[in-house]
């Protein structure tokens, strides 16, 4: 593993001493270098110009038009105003809502996220030796979910506010209830309902990565391993699997983060928009609240962009956190 | 004998590792949680195969005693006879598909080669950037888009969904790392020296050695884009997509329970008969996706 890892460094330095060479050429600058490498290889750009002016119009460029529209006044029609940090000033001192959001958002992602995380990997780990056929079979079973769109409202109709909701109606039939439960109307049920619904869809492209990454470990390294002394599958797993599977574990984490911040949808369609007592309200639904009702649009930027550091600050604090693993 | 002997004992090696309890406890783990995520999906077909008298029947059943189609003759009449056709909206929802799919596949196969065969002034920052745009959800810049929406006179069309999916990240991140890991630059490299030309290298070489690629980008891409919902950029009834209306057929409360039940089974039928299809080949190109630091 560790020669693996050497070789990874080695080379990555050789290339670096490559491009030192090259670059260092007396009869020419770095620019004028540049600028020749980008005429020789001007093909790539061509190739790769369609879909990068697509990404940069429609991923990039948002954010960044976001991040200065949040710094002003801005209401679709007339021209913006610049009020410097206004909008944040508010949000944070003058917008309890959106605290609340702020704490919902948070709730909700620090539980989906690494529950989601870690049952994908747990799942692809259990399931990774039995046999194809069946490995097939229970992973269609738990990804399912993930890819039949609004499937989710079938816990609506088992969980509706009358009788004929599978669990009231049950409920009631045994006699441990009098009066069927508004379960999507109650403010202690919402958040936990639809946190577990937001579960059960989320076994998505970390879990197939897991699976996959899986069965590409070395064979011959759990043999080794056992020679070496290692006693059980978590022992295997801490120091064979895990440390292995380090690119893998980045991949799947990223999924899971990104897709921890994007239940706001389960939430609109289980609980209603807006939720009972705010119960539920995330940072999306402040957003979109704000930009498509109220067309305070400046203000709705600056709230992107809080969403969008929020994003990329969790990625940041579990990439450190994952290049820990094994060593 | 001394192989079968040989073969035996490492056999034994790693049976060694694993204990009875520990089967036994993720057997356990594995049938509950597989009974979890399976029963909701069990349930939605359930409830579209019972008759109105068992769909309102007190208590509410786990399974059907009649099972019966004519939800689903329900849902298509209801549809047919609704304001705008249901064939319109799936027409919608296959345009917006296929169109989609097909230019994503399309771009991003050209940049990924580019960004994994080719070496040239930029390209780890180009690619760092598709990293990066993994690690944050679209939803960010989603009033941004509006306004670039208006300026380019996209809303209200089909083309506000349809141009911006082209340019999704998880697709080519995918064909980009498979492309690493199993095109060798050794084949492309002495096809250049033969004398072959670049679009020549990537469309006759290149491409047909990523097969596995292509079909996760196009599964990935197609399951986006039937599940569209509603969006802000339509706003036009005639323009709006399938899964929009099956979530109007739903919201219609008591009387259109069967047929609601119905259309979450249709809806939900397509991506998963795609993905029964295409699973191995899916799971070939995930096993490349992991990502260095």
């Amino acid at each position: 593993m560790s020669n693996k890892v050497a070789d990874v460094t080695k080379t990555a330095a050789d290339k670096k001493a490559e491009k030192k060479k090259a670059v260092s050429r007396k009869d020419m600058t770095k620019l004028q270098w540049t600028l020749k490498e980008m005429r020789v290889n001007w093909l790539s750009y061509v190739m790769l110009l369609p879909y990068y002016a697509i990404f940069l119009t429609f991923t990039i460029i948002p954010v960044f038009v976001s991040f200065f529209l949040g710094f002003t006044s801005f209401n679709m029609i007339e021209a913006p105003v610049w009020i410097w940090f206004d909008n944040y000033a508010r949000l944070f001192l003058d917008d309890d809502i959106f605290i609340l959001a702020v704490q919902n958002t948070l709730i909700f992602a620090a539980i989906t996220g690494p529950v989601s995380y870690i049952l994908s990997f747990l799942v692809a780990w259990f399931i990774n030796e039995l046999s194809p056929k069946l490995r097939a079979f229970v992973t269609l079973i738990f990804y399912a979910p993930n890819i039949s769109g609004s499937v989710y409202m079938i816990w609506q109709v088992a969980f509706s506010g009358d009788s004929y909701g599978w669990v009231n109606g049950n409920l009631l039939n045994l006699g441990l209830i009098d009066t069927p439960i508004q379960f999507f109307q109650n403010a202690s049920y919402v958040m936990p309902l639809c946190i577990i619904v937001a579960l059960w869809t989320s076994l998505g492209s970390a879990f197939l990565s897991f699976i996959a990454g899986l069965q590409t470990v070395d064979r011959s390294l759990y043999e080794a391993g056992a020679v070496d002394g290692v006693k059980n599958r978590w022992q295997e797993l801490w120091y064979i699997t895990l440390p292995y599977m380090k690119p893998q574990l980045m991949f799947g984490a990223i999924m899971a983060i990104t897709g921890s911040f994007g239940f706001g949808g389960i939430v609109d369609a289980l609980a209603g928009n807006p939720s009972v007592d705010y119960c539920a309200w995330t940072i999306m639904h402040h957003l979109g609240d704000y930009g498509g009702a109220r067309f305070e649009t400046g203000y709705a930027c600056a709230i992107a962009t809080i969403l969008f550091a929020l994003m990329i600050g969790a990625n940041m604090l579990v990439k450190k956190l994952l290049s820990k693993v094994g060593q | 004998m001394a192989k079968e002997k040989k073969l035996r004992v490492r056999k034994h090696a790693v049976v060694l590792n694993r204990s009875a309890g520990g089967d036994a406890s993720i057997f356990f783990f594995l049938t509950i949680m597989g009974i979890f995520m399976f029963l909701p999906m069990y349930y939605t077909v359930i409830q579209a195969l019972k008759p109105l008298d068992e769909l309102w029947a007190f208590p509410p059943k786990f399974y059907v005693t009649s099972p019966t189609f004519k939800n689903f003759k329900d849902l298509f009449r209801l549809m047919n006879t609704s304001w705008v056709p249901v064939s319109r909206y799936l027409f919608n929802t296959v345009i917006i598909s296929a169109a989609g799919t097909f230019g994503n596949l399309a771009l991003s196969s050209l940049a990924a080669y580019v960004l994994s065969k080719m070496k040239f002034p930029g390209k780890v920052p180009l690619f760092k950037l598709i990293e990066l745009s993994l690690m944050f959800n679209a939803v960010a810049g989603a009033i941004a888009n509006f306004i670039i929406m208006s300026a380019l006179g996209w809303v209200d069309t089909l083309w506000a969904i349809i141009v911006p999916s082209w340019g999704s990240t998880l697709g080519l991140y995918l064909m980009k790392q498979f492309m690493d890991s199993s095109v060798s630059d050794a084949v492309l490299e002495s096809a250049r020296l033969d004398g072959a030309k670049e679009l020549y290298i990537f469309w006759k070489i290149a491409m047909p050695m990523v097969k596995p690629a292509w079909l996760t980008l196009i599964v990935y891409s197609f399951q986006g884009l039937w599940n569209t919902g509603s969006t802000i950029y339509i706003y036009s009834e005639q323009k709006k997509t399938f899964s929009y209306a099956i979530g109007q057929i739903l919201a219609g409360g008591i009387v259109r329970a069967g047929a609601g039940a119905a259309s979450t089974v249709v809806m939900m039928l397509v991506p998963i008969i795609v993905f029964i299809i295409s699973q191995s080949r899916i799971l070939e190109t995930m096993a490349t996706s992991g990502m260095k630091d």
